[in-house]
């Protein structure tokens, strides 16, 4: 069978599953469709977490980006798997106790107001609109690089899909489908890494290889280990060393501080530890859901250094007409392209942008060594290599010379990664739109029966939504989605802290935090991003804080607004205080207070 | 002192514990949240000095010693904070535990059938 045969196999069998799923695990009530029933086992869902979470960037993008920025590439690393430990340690317990739907929910209760509860909804569907975009672009184009199919097609098919289990199913089938995704998604990721890390250090463990020594040609240890190769390797070609990193270390720990805090913040994530049963559940459950996430964070960085090397190795002073066959594959897709600037017929690859501007322009021509003509200007630099940083994931089973069935499987875990986070997204926005806005602000007088109609009527229409940001994708949107990150810290993450662990902070406290934290957030994104973006530099950066790392500093603002606020105002109501001391405690049992 | 039990309502509550028939006195309640944040206060700690000590601030310092093949600051940045993000999770589950049982407010469900049959006997 052909490896393109045997991709339509994988990913036909792998969205068979999901559906049948969808089916299996409809929902019959808003307690089903909000939360899965409340009874999912806790390492269920750890591992449906951990699929809700790993997005297409996770699997596709991220050991590209870390590959080619090295020690810089750690803030990902850092900043999407410690907001775990915030979440299990500060939030998704006390959440719990509190047993009720929706994140939105916590805020207008605790604080006593509906204006506090809009607010909460406003921040949620601006941070999951963002991220969700992103996903069904993601979607789209993993279809269309491996089922050669337009990348149109593919958001509509993968719209299909999400619109079968997130809106028959609503949170019971997407837990379910989430479980299925992992198995495929990390399966996926594994198998490749495995292989090219005992191609090039004879370990199969990636994590362990990564620090080990390279193999020579015999198949024997070099007495060099993988990173000091690299870095030699790098620093000879005009790079800096893998190791050492080029960003300030003001902006390396705002960004990371922002990713952690912001994950800790994400309304899809939260809501996913509404679904266990019960407190001390809340806490494993987030443990697992690490585990599971740290499986492929811990590989990435491992299969980022190996591709690296590898592909130096392979490109570097190699004659275009002996360059292994997936490089004119790749080449065929747009993610590589050569340009002869000195016509030797030999690939030069060095730092530098090689092509101006630097993504290719091709003609339909071919040059004299077979390679695709570029419109492109040659740069001043030396470098005749573009390299798509996405190409170090998906192009890794043909680097390490693997059989089609693991091409065609990597392609099946690329689209589990991005569906699974985007229905996760689509189902908190449905559920603020159904609970939120309508059955708790606008028609209090909903039945249940007519809640779940409108949970599913909105489901619909986000999934359309979303759909039409991913056919047509606003102009902002790649840009955007690391910064719906740097909105939920500023936002979010600061209301329900406070609102578990002050019982003086009241409603005005908390929505004046909110408003200062998006805004502020919003407006210095914004401003760099698309007002002005020549001036997107460190010269002109708040404190040298780049946009990526500037919800660190909103969240820091939010909290001190919320509190000097707070105090200047009506501390909340008894029942309020008593509320904060009921979900403290992880026993339903009263507390005797002396009022 | 007034006996107001504060009950929250919810649809999705947690189920019942063996603890909920009881009144959990304000001491209690008290003495169980000190010590939780004494807790979190300790764990939060190495979560932040292996994460943005070792693996952002100290990097470039831990780099000049080497762990398996690796420069210590590194490994901590791309490897180590994250397994010890998981260790902590876990650390914190078990422990907490132990807290909630010595000041009676865990929701352990464990009990209620011992519970129950002692109440029959």
């Amino acid at each position: 069978m052909t490896t393109q045969m045997l991709t339509y196999l994988f990913v036909g069998l792998s969205f068979a599953l999901y559906i049948g799923i969808a089916v299996w695990s409809r929902a019959g009530s808003t307690k089903d469709f909000y939360v899965a029933g409340g009874g999912v086992h806790p390492v269920v869902n750890g591992m449906a977490t951990a699929a809700d979470w790993m997005s297409a960037a996770s699997f596709i993008s991220m050991a590209g980006i870390i590959s080619f920025v090295g020690f810089d590439g750690s803030v990902y690393l850092l900043g999407w798997t410690g907001g775990y430990v915030l979440l299990a340690l500060l939030l998704a317990p006390y959440l719990r106790k509190f047993g009720r739907f929706t994140v939105p929910d916590f805020i207008g209760e605790r604080y006593y107001s509906k204006t506090a509860r809009i607010v909460a909804v406003v921040c949620l569907i601006f941070v999951s609109f963002t991220y969700v975009a992103g996903q069904m672009r993601g979607v789209g184009i993993v279809f269309s690089r491996f089922l050669e199919v337009e990348v149109n097609t593919g958001v509509v098919i993968g719209m299909a899909i999400v619109f079968m289990y997130a809106v028959l199913g609503g949170m019971k089938g997407i837990t379910y489908t989430q479980v299925a995704q992992y198995c495929v998604l990390i399966f996926a990721y594994m198998v490749p890494a495995i292989f090219i890390s005992l191609m090039i250090t004879g370990n199969p463990i990636p994590q362990l290889g990564f620090g080990a020594e390279v193999l020579d040609a015999k198949g024997l240890g070099s007495g060099v280990s993988v990173l000091e190769k690299l870095d030699g390797v790098l620093m000879d070609l005009g790079f800096g060393a893998y190791t050492q990193g080029s960003k300030s270390t003001i902006d390396m720990f705002a960004i990371t501080a922002a990713l952690m805090f912001g994950t800790a913040g994400l309304p899809h994530v939260l809501v996913r530890f509404f679904t266990v049963p019960k407190v001390s559940d809340a806490r494993l459950s987030a443990g697992y859901a690490l585990v599971f996430i740290a499986i492929l964070y811990t590989t990435a960085p491992a299969v980022a250094a190996f591709a690296r090397l590898n592909l130096v190795d392979t490109v570097q002073d190699t004659a275009y007409a002996d360059a292994p066959a997936w490089f004119g594959n790749w080449e065929k897709t747009g993610l590589i392209a050569w340009q002869d600037k000195n016509n030797d017929g030999v690939m030069q690859y060095s730092a530098g942008a090689a092509l101006s501007p630097t993504k290719p322009i091709f003609t339909d021509q071919k040059g004299i060594h077979g390679e695709r003509l570029l419109k492109n200007e040659p740069t001043a630099s030396a470098n005749e290599v573009y390299i798509d940083r996405d190409i170090m994931v998906l192009a890794n089973p043909e680097i390490a010379n693997l059989p089609g069935w693991v091409i065609a499987l990597v392609a099946a875990g690329g689209v589990a990664a991005a569906l699974s986070t985007a229905a996760g997204l689509l189902l908190v926005i449905s559920s603020s739109i159904s609970h939120d806005l309508l059955k708790q602000t606008l028609m209090p007088n909903i039945s249940d029966k007519q809640e779940l109609l409108f949970a599913r009527i909105a489901a619909a229409v986000a999934v359309c939504v979303a759909g039409l940001f991913g056919i047509y994708p606003p102009a902002f949107v790649a840009q955007v989605v690391a910064f719906a990150f740097g909105l939920a810290a500023a936002s979010l993450f600061p209301a329900i802290l406070l609102g578990i662990f002050s019982k003086r902070v009241n409603k005005e406290g908390a929505i004046t935090g909110m408003l200062v934290g998006l805004i502020f957030t919003f407006s210095y994104i914004a401003y760099f991003k698309f007002y002005a973006p020549e001036l997107n530099n460190s010269v002109n950066w708040l404190l040298g804080i780049s946009p990526e790392g500037i919800g660190f500093l909103g969240m820091l603002m939010n909290i001190a607004a919320a509190l000097v606020v707070s105090m200047m105002t009506a501390p909340p109501p008894t029942d309020v205080q008593d509320l904060v001391d009921d979900i403290r405690i992880p026993t339903g049992a009263g507390v005797a207070h002396e009022h | 002192m007034s006996e107001q039990h504060y009950h929250h309502q919810g649809e999705n509550l947690p189920p019942p514990s063996h603890h909920d028939q009881q009144v959990i006195t304000d001491a209690a309640a008290k003495g169980y949240w000190r010590a939780n944040l004494r807790l979190l206060a300790q764990l939060l700690t190495v979560w932040f000095v292996v994460s943005f000590g070792f693996g952002i601030l100290l990097a470039d310092w831990l780099d000049q010693f080497s762990f398996f093949g690796f420069k210590l600051g590194f490994w901590f940045a791309q490897q180590g904070a994250i397994y010890v993000f998981v260790a902590l999770i876990f650390i914190y589950a078990r422990r907490i535990v132990v807290i909630e049982r010595r000041f009676g407010v865990d929701d352990d469900d464990r009990d209620v059938d011992a519970a129950n049959d002692q109440g029959a006997s």
